[in-house]
């Protein structure tokens, strides 16, 4: 019945904050679970307690049936014997061990040919072939990741977690990776909680978001759902004031792509795009959607999109219309402006989008790439 | 060099090395205890593993001297429950060596394992190693150089050890006389050449010692 995580733990520092986890689960038809949070928010310490580095105070922690940690029971499963693959922030290599040895050191006590057949299988899954012999001090950023990855799966880990795993590459690196990464997690098939503060990161990678702020789980849903609809202001300021929507690459020309969100057209920058990518997410900030009662006859918007209005709540200072264009969109305007206009549900109103400001984000790359 | 001097150099080398063989293992299980463990007797163990550091060597030996005399705690068990006596035998020399030098080994190894990042210790738990495979694959070799220098420290030490050894194994001929103690005899019976000629072999020694320690301490490029 209960299959994979399931978690629900106290941790206090001595005068410091609380890291409070309710109910977090991760099976392995799960996913990706992207613990997504500002820093210093206690993601890592989450993860630490579910690797059985740290020790929360109270509650308990399970997989698929096994006590990992409960201490009203006097159990404390060690990191060692959880079989947890773990990629830490910094990849934390052995720096005295060659690529090889680094992979096959939770390989121990299986047979030698079987160790090498694992490490080759590794390094050629994860294009690491060539660097067997070399020592982490004499890789890449992103070829250390790598062989991080590798270790970390090596002896085929029940549950994977990953810290900022692209937190410390530069920035066309991480692109890069942050698409293979997508690929080689979808291949694992094994439940993964991965931390990040990114945004882009989160929507690329997750297929479930759980939004940590201040030691909390504020909300848990898949990426469309947690970044649609913020269940609290907490999480809508964590997450941005976004419309983020799977969409389908079908056509791209002079540095601009066509997307298509359900049955409607939208026009975006082709920059951030890697060849040959299909599936995407569009992201709008709400801010940067422009309401008219009618089209001007000359706007640099490339995006004109007619538009019901579903509701409109007032948001701190501002009012949050939600539209309905086909897909689920989301503005932000002023009261005045609001008013001016007359926008109560049901009204009809254009919606217009300049392309700068409508965000790619690949989800997948096609396996004929 | 007569033969007397060379026996005497040969037992010094033989009683340090094997007084380094001794502490070697309690010391860097020690060292590695006061790096890591979260203990409130931590203070208290490293003070009392310093004092020889600090006390006169003299009364090192003394409390040896008492503790392993025929009429001392131990001195007394060891005795009647297996024959052995400690005190001015070659026991009692190496005894005094390591009970020297192990304070030079426990603080070098200290500062070695301390440097050793505890998150690639934390990495190697969570791919299954228990506590041993961990500080024998993981923390030993990457504290290699710290251990190594500290160990020839501590060789060293136990070398030119003179105020304990004498005080608690005596100066017997071709039994407990070391380098030290001989080159001390022999100023006091006015044979300045030949203290002399002994000084230059224990100083060559030293040096030869420390300059390999020194070699090990530096990284690679």
């Amino acid at each position: 019945m209960s299959t994979g995580l399931t978690a629900s733990f106290v941790r206090r520092f001595p005068n410091g904050p609380e890291i409070r986890v309710d109910s977090l689960r991760a099976a392995a038809d799960s996913g990706v679970t992207v613990l997504f949070g500002p820093s210093g928010a206690g993601k890592t310490t989450i993860l630490r307690c579910l690797a059985g580095l740290d020790w929360p105070g109270e509650g308990s922690i399970k997989f698929d049936g096994q006590t990992w940690f409960d201490p009203a029971r006097k159990k404390f499963l060690p990191a060692q014997s959880r079989q947890v693959g773990f990629v830490p922030q910094d990849y934390a290599l052995f720096p005295h061990l060659t690529v090889a040895a680094n992979i096959a050191y939770g390989l121990r006590g299986r047979p030698m040919a079987e160790r090498r057949a694992r490490v080759v299988e590794l390094t050629g899954w994860l294009g690491l072939g060539g660097l067997e012999h070399r020592r982490p001090g004499e890789l890449s950023g992103g070829q250390q990741q790598r062989v991080a990855l590798a270790r970390a799966v090596a002896r085929n880990p029940r549950l994977l977690l990953l810290d900022e795993p692209l937190s410390a590459l530069d920035a066309p690196t991480r692109q890069r990776l942050r698409d293979e990464l997508r690929r080689w997690l979808a291949e694992l098939a094994v439940p993964a909680l991965l931390v990040t503060h990114d945004r882009a990161d989160a929507l690329a990678l997750g297929d479930r978001v759980v939004v940590v702020n201040a030691g909390r789980i504020e909300q848990t849903g898949v990426v469309e759902e947690v970044f649609n609809r913020p269940a609290n202001l907490a999480v809508a300021h964590v997450v941005g004031a976004e419309t983020v929507l799977p969409a389908r690459v079908v056509g791209v020309a002079d540095g601009l792509a066509t997307v298509l969100v359900n049955e409607t057209r939208l026009t975006a920058l082709a920059g951030d795009l890697s060849d040959g990518a299909e599936a995407v997410h569009v992201c709008i900030r709400a801010e940067d959607v422009i309401l008219v009662r009618e089209a001007p006859s000359q706007t640099s918007a490339r995006n004109r999109l007619p538009a019901r209005v579903v509701s409109v709540q007032r948001e701190g200072p501002l009012m949050r219309v939600e539209l309905d264009c086909g897909f689920s969109l989301k503005a932000l305007l002023t009261p005045q402006a609001a008013a001016e206009m007359n926008l109560r549900p049901g009204a009809m109103v254009m919606a217009l989008i300049k392309a700068p400001q409508v965000h790619l984000i690949c989800r997948s790359k096609p396996s004929s790439a | 060099m007569s033969h007397e001097d060379w026996q005497i150099i040969g037992f010094s080398a033989r009683m340090a090395l094997l007084s380094t063989l001794l502490i070697w293992p309690p010391g860097v299980a020690l060292a590695w205890w006061l790096a890591r463990a979260q203990s409130r007797g931590k203070a208290l163990v490293e003070t009392l593993v310093s004092l020889p550091l600090v006390m006169p060597p003299v009364l090192t030996g003394l409390v040896l001297l008492e503790l392993f005399g025929r009429n001392g705690p131990f001195g007394h068990w060891l005795h009647e429950r297996f024959g052995v006596d400690v005190v001015f035998t070659w026991r009692a020399v190496a005894l005094a060596l390591a009970v020297m030098s192990l304070p030079l080994l426990v603080w070098a190894a200290k500062s070695a394992i301390e440097e050793v990042n505890p998150a690639l210790e934390q990495m190697a738990h969570t791919l299954g190693a228990g506590r041993w495979r961990v500080f024998f694959t993981i923390t030993l070799p990457l504290a290699r150089r710290g251990l190594a220098a500290g160990t020839l420290l501590a060789f060293a030490r136990a070398l030119g050890e003179f105020g304990a050894t004498i005080t608690v194994a005596g100066n017997i001929p071709g039994r407990t006389t070391t380098l030290a103690v001989s080159i001390y005899e022999q100023i006091q019976l006015g044979h300045d050449v030949h203290a002399w000629r002994l000084a230059g072999v224990s100083l060559a020694l030293a040096f030869a010692a420390l300059w390999l320690g020194r070699r090990f301490q530096r990284k690679r490029p």
